[in-house]
């Protein structure tokens, strides 16, 4: 009687857990599992098809493991046939070496494609021209200079909808990892080096992203926002970034660059080769000199 | 280019008084801290055991003892790591919005830092290499490992890096940077302090002790078997470990030199792995993790063992596939040196680098799956005994399998550059380390305490710790997959309240309050243990027990074997049992080392170094280097190495166990 009851309430605590769980899953955002953008709509969908492919062998390995130490227990009276020297089967032993690995080449070969598909530098075939964001890793912000458009954001990347964006990462500052993760998934940005990422977002709406490796003291504060809007808007909206935003050059730049978490606002681009200068900076020892490194 | 960073001025270098701890969180941990050793030596001054611990203890060259030394050093930093824990759990748990909760962001990376450091390096690298000073003589039927003194150095180096590790609590600060201390901010520029500093000499030192040890069991299991005892007739565990000691051997070396590379920059203004000045951060992360992917083996591997001697004992079968298993094991190791690049996929390689990465990785999974099936069936058709180690084991496949499935998901290059980083990688690892590491290890200490203090640990209070770590244990880390999901990466102070990871973080929070009931469970086992000793004295076979450790009485005397056994089979003890054989030989005279404090004074050497690099006190790293060498120098050249035991004082210990049995 006692037993029964211990098991109705681990039972019951288990229900509990999973729908106070439920409750509130479905009342947050989770962005991996909610992909608003081609790059993270694939790899979501291959998220479930290798989970699904593990749990192959997984749950064959809960089912066998549950009942063997139930029904092999000492106490069991109906336990059946013991066997203490029976210690090898080469045709169970040789199942168990060629179904995993069966299995293995088989998510090896969906691997394979996956990482050429999902290359981060790979364009997005898309009708629109891709737009091409410069993205420099400061302590402890970003700032994301739009070279064509001569405006430039800090925080904030503002892009219209469905155009690829082609960016370019670099750092002035320790190593982070740019995670935008509703629209793809991570690229480092290092400095003294270029790296590439396409993404682009199929929906109006505010995404959260943010740095994933440690920089320092002001690393939790290392988020910024990525907007899709309408063409129309975001036209409306580089308009008035030229217009009214006060001006980027080096001089405010160095500023920028300075150690401290900030928060959203905009520039015009007064001195369009900051990103190759930043990256240029700490290429040779000379120049890294200059610039004070 | 400043230069001002080398102090020549100044006989203590750096140090000053203003380095003294002042926040209050500091003060409380740097007196707890200091109040262990003041403790201990009361302890010791009123019971007149100054003498004891000298003779029986410091100087000893008995790897049971060290293994034993292993064992507390690394209980004791557990406590220390797990202080951490609560640390960071409360913090997140709080700091949600405008709240920043009861740290600062750099005080809250020092102690994720410490964490890992602490963990990894004091408390799952010293159990391991404490459980294999106990039991590997004993198993491969070997009366000495094969160099004791070289066994005592690195036990005493390991010493000494962890008490690197504490000084930085009372002196200055630890690195914040994150447990591998990635460049560029592990350099100058970015973490000007001294922490850093002591992250590289304590481990640095502590690795040193780390490769010795390895040495020395590689020799010990290869030259030190007992006759008959061919490799394939070698039980599991000592398999296992000879797999992870040849990683220790070629793995270590990587980041003893990938360390001094980072000293050097830091230190002397090179520019191995600065930003600019034609350093290159990517070799520091390609270089750490050859080292840092092998290391995580080395702690599994170990844990696989015990995992098949007691699967073995308590299901009172023979291992099933005893061949697979020693070829699943070299399977991992030579894997385990070709997937250290998954761990960077987002650097932005090429699709043809990262995916021959990704593969790699995977295919760890065959061998790895191979030795569950085979535990699984080791089970079947026996006739199963379900103690906590059990407990404890099948709690691994559980966790295990779970974790091992979210590796598998990672090494998919696309899936990891969304979880890369992330809390889901957090959750990934606690539970293969946690499971696969820390549970194998309490599972061995279960199993093996009786053969060492000739009583069992108590039962009941082993399955309320058990059942408290598993609760606690999910209840910690299922959130943290929950929370990668939802775009949180490790390392946070604070968090804005609009993500609604909260509740997440406080769920886990209430896990490690189970944690620490576990933790209290476990103290109160081994007390209670104690207290009914002698009432519970388990003899020498309490388990019905497989392997030669078990034939000798318990706890072993110095020289463990007093006649060498004979071996044809696998399970020599079970096969001897069962055959009922009696050896009437005489007995014979035994060597054993003499105890020397020279392996202390190397490290007490290196102690000195290390700290008067960190503090840039340079005669002082002169002096630790001259002591080191001097003792070197001095064993070399001592004559009388080994001391003898007669034949007629076997004799006599041998009968004293005897009549203990009759009495």
């Amino acid at each position: 009687m006692r037993k029964t009851k211990i098991w109705l309430g681990v039972g019951l605590a288990l229900v509990a857990i999973v729908v106070v769980t439920a409750v509130y899953l479905s009342g947050v955002n989770i962005p991996v599992l909610e992909p608003k953008g081609p790059i993270a709509d694939q790899e979501f969908r291959l998220l479930l098809l290798i989970t699904g492919a593990m749990l192959i062998v997984v749950i064959p390995v809960f089912i066998l493991l549950g009942y063997i130490v139930w029904h092999y227990r000492e106490g069991n009276p109906k336990r059946g046939k013991y066997m203490p020297n029976w210690e090898h089967s080469r045709w169970l032993e040789g199942l168990w070496w060629v179904i995993p690995t069966i299995l293995i080449a088989i998510v090896s070969v969906i691997t394979w494609r996956a990482t050429y598909q999902l290359n981060p530098y790979r364009p997005i075939a898309s009708n629109y021209q891709a737009l091409k964001v410069q993205v420099i890793a400061l302590d402890w912000k970003w700032l994301f200079i739009y070279p064509s458009l001569n405006i430039a954001s800090v925080n904030m990347m503002e892009f219209p909808l469905k155009v690829p964006l082609h960016l370019y990462l670099t750092s002035d500052a320790p190593m982070n990892s740019f995670w935008l993760p509703q629209l793809s998934g991570q690229i480092f940005a290092m400095a003294g080096m270029q790296t590439q990422l396409y993404l682009s977002a199929d929906q109006v709406g505010t995404y959260y992203g943010r740095s994933a490796n440690i920089s320092g003291a002001g690393f939790a504060s290392m988020q910024f926002s990525a907007k899709s809007v309408s063409q129309a808007s975001f036209q409306a909206w580089v308009k008035n970034v030229r217009k009214y935003a006060p001006k980027l050059d080096l001089a405010t730049y160095n500023q920028l660059r300075a150690p401290f978490s900030d928060k959203v606002h905009y520039y015009s681009l007064a001195y369009p080769c900051i990103f190759n200068e930043v990256i240029n900076s700490y290429m040779a020892p000379a120049n890294a000199m200059m610039a004070g490194k | 280019m400043n230069h001002s960073f080398i102090y020549f001025g100044g006989l203590l270098g750096k140090l000053s008084l203003k380095q003294l701890p002042h926040d209050p969180l500091t003060i409380i941990g740097a007196v707890m801290l200091i109040m262990v050793p003041i403790t201990a030596a009361i302890v010791l001054t009123l019971t007149k055991r100054w003498k004891w611990l000298y003779r029986e203890w410091l100087t000893t060259q008995d790897h049971k003892k060290i293994g034993m030394m292993y064992i507390i050093v690394a209980i004791l930093m557990g406590l220390r790591g797990l202080a951490d824990v609560v640390m960071i759990r409360t913090q997140q748990a709080v700091a949600s919005g405008h709240a920043h909760g009861i740290l600062s962001a750099s005080h809250f990376q020092q102690i994720v830092s410490a964490h890992g450091t602490i963990m990894i390096f004091f408390v799952a690298m010293g159990l391991m290499f404490g459980l294999i000073n106990l039991i590997v003589p004993l198993q491969i039927g070997s009366r000495d490992v094969a160099f004791p003194f070289l066994n005592a150095t690195g036990f005493w180096l390991f010493f000494a890096g962890m008490a690197l590790v504490n000084v930085s609590l009372l002196i200055g600060d630890f690195s914040a940077t994150g447990w591998l201390a990635y460049p560029p901010l592990s350099e100058l520029k970015y973490s000007p302090t001294v922490g850093v500093d002591y992250w590289i000499w304590s481990l640095e030192i502590a690795g040193i002790g780390s490769l010795l040890a390895g040495i020395n069991f590689i020799v010990t299991i290869l030259k030190n078997r007992v006759r008959g005892m061919k490799l394939m007739l070698m039980p599991l565990f000592s398999w296992s470990v000879l797999g992870s000691m040849f990683l220790v051997a070629f793995a270590f070396p990587i980041l003893t030199v990938t360390l001094t590379l980072l000293a050097l920059d830091r230190s002397f203004g090179m520019h191995f792995f600065t930003a600019g000045g034609g350093g290159n951060m990517m070799m520091y992360v390609n270089l750490i993790w050859a080292w840092g992917h092998p290391e995580v083996y080395i702690l599994v591997l170990p844990a696989f063992g015990v995992y098949s001697e007691i699967v073995a004992t308590f299901s009172r079968k023979r291992l099933f596939g005893y061949s697979s298993m020693v070829y699943a094991i070299w399977a991992i190791v030579i894997l385990s040196f070709i997937v250290w690049l998954h761990h960077f996929f987002t650097m932005g390689a090429a699709p043809d680098v990262n995916a021959f990465f990704g593969i790699m990785t995977m295919i760890i999974a065959v061998p790895t799956g191979v030795k569950l099936f085979n535990w699984l069936f080791t089970m079947y058709r026996g006739k199963l005994n379900l103690k906590t180690p059990m407990l404890w084991f099948i709690a691994f496949v559980v966790v295990f399998t779970i974790g091992g499935m979210a590796g598998v998901l990672m090494a998919v290059p696309p899936l990891d550059f969304q979880f890369h980083n992330s809390l889901f990688l957090v959750a990934h690892f606690h539970m293969m380390i946690v499971s696969g590491v820390l549970f194998g290890y309490f599972a061995a200490i279960t199993y093996w305490f009786p053969k060492f203090f000739n009583f069992k640990l108590n039962e009941r209070f082993g399955r309320y710790a058990f059942w408290s770590w598993l609760i606690g244990f999910l209840l910690a880390f299922v959130p943290l997959y929950i929370l990668g999901f939802m775009g949180a990466t490790r390392r946070l102070d604070h968090y804005s309240a609009s993500l609604g990871w909260q509740p997440l973080f406080i769920v886990a929070g209430i896990g490690v309050v189970f944690i620490i009931a576990g933790v209290l469970f476990q103290f109160a086992q081994l007390a209670v243990s104690i207290w009914q000793r002698n009432t519970n004295r388990s003899g020498s076979d309490p388990w019905g027990g497989r392997t030669l450790e078990w034939s000798l009485p318990s706890p072993p005397p110095i020289y463990n074997f007093a006649r060498l056994p004979l071996v044809s089979t696998r399970d020599a003890f079970y096969a001897a049992k069962r055959a009922k054989v009696v050896s009437t030989q005489p007995y014979e005279a035994i060597e054993i080392p003499r105890n020397t404090p020279l392996g202390l004074i190397i490290a007490s050497g290196a102690f000195l170094f290390g700290f008067a690099f960190v503090w840039h006190i340079w005669w002082l790293v002169i002096v630790g280097l001259v002591i080191s060498i001097v003792a070197i120098i001095y064993r070399s050249l001592d004559p009388h190495p080994t001391i003898t035991i007669s034949a007629s004082e076997v004799e006599r210990i041998e009968r004293s166990y005897k009549t203990e049995v009759a009495a």
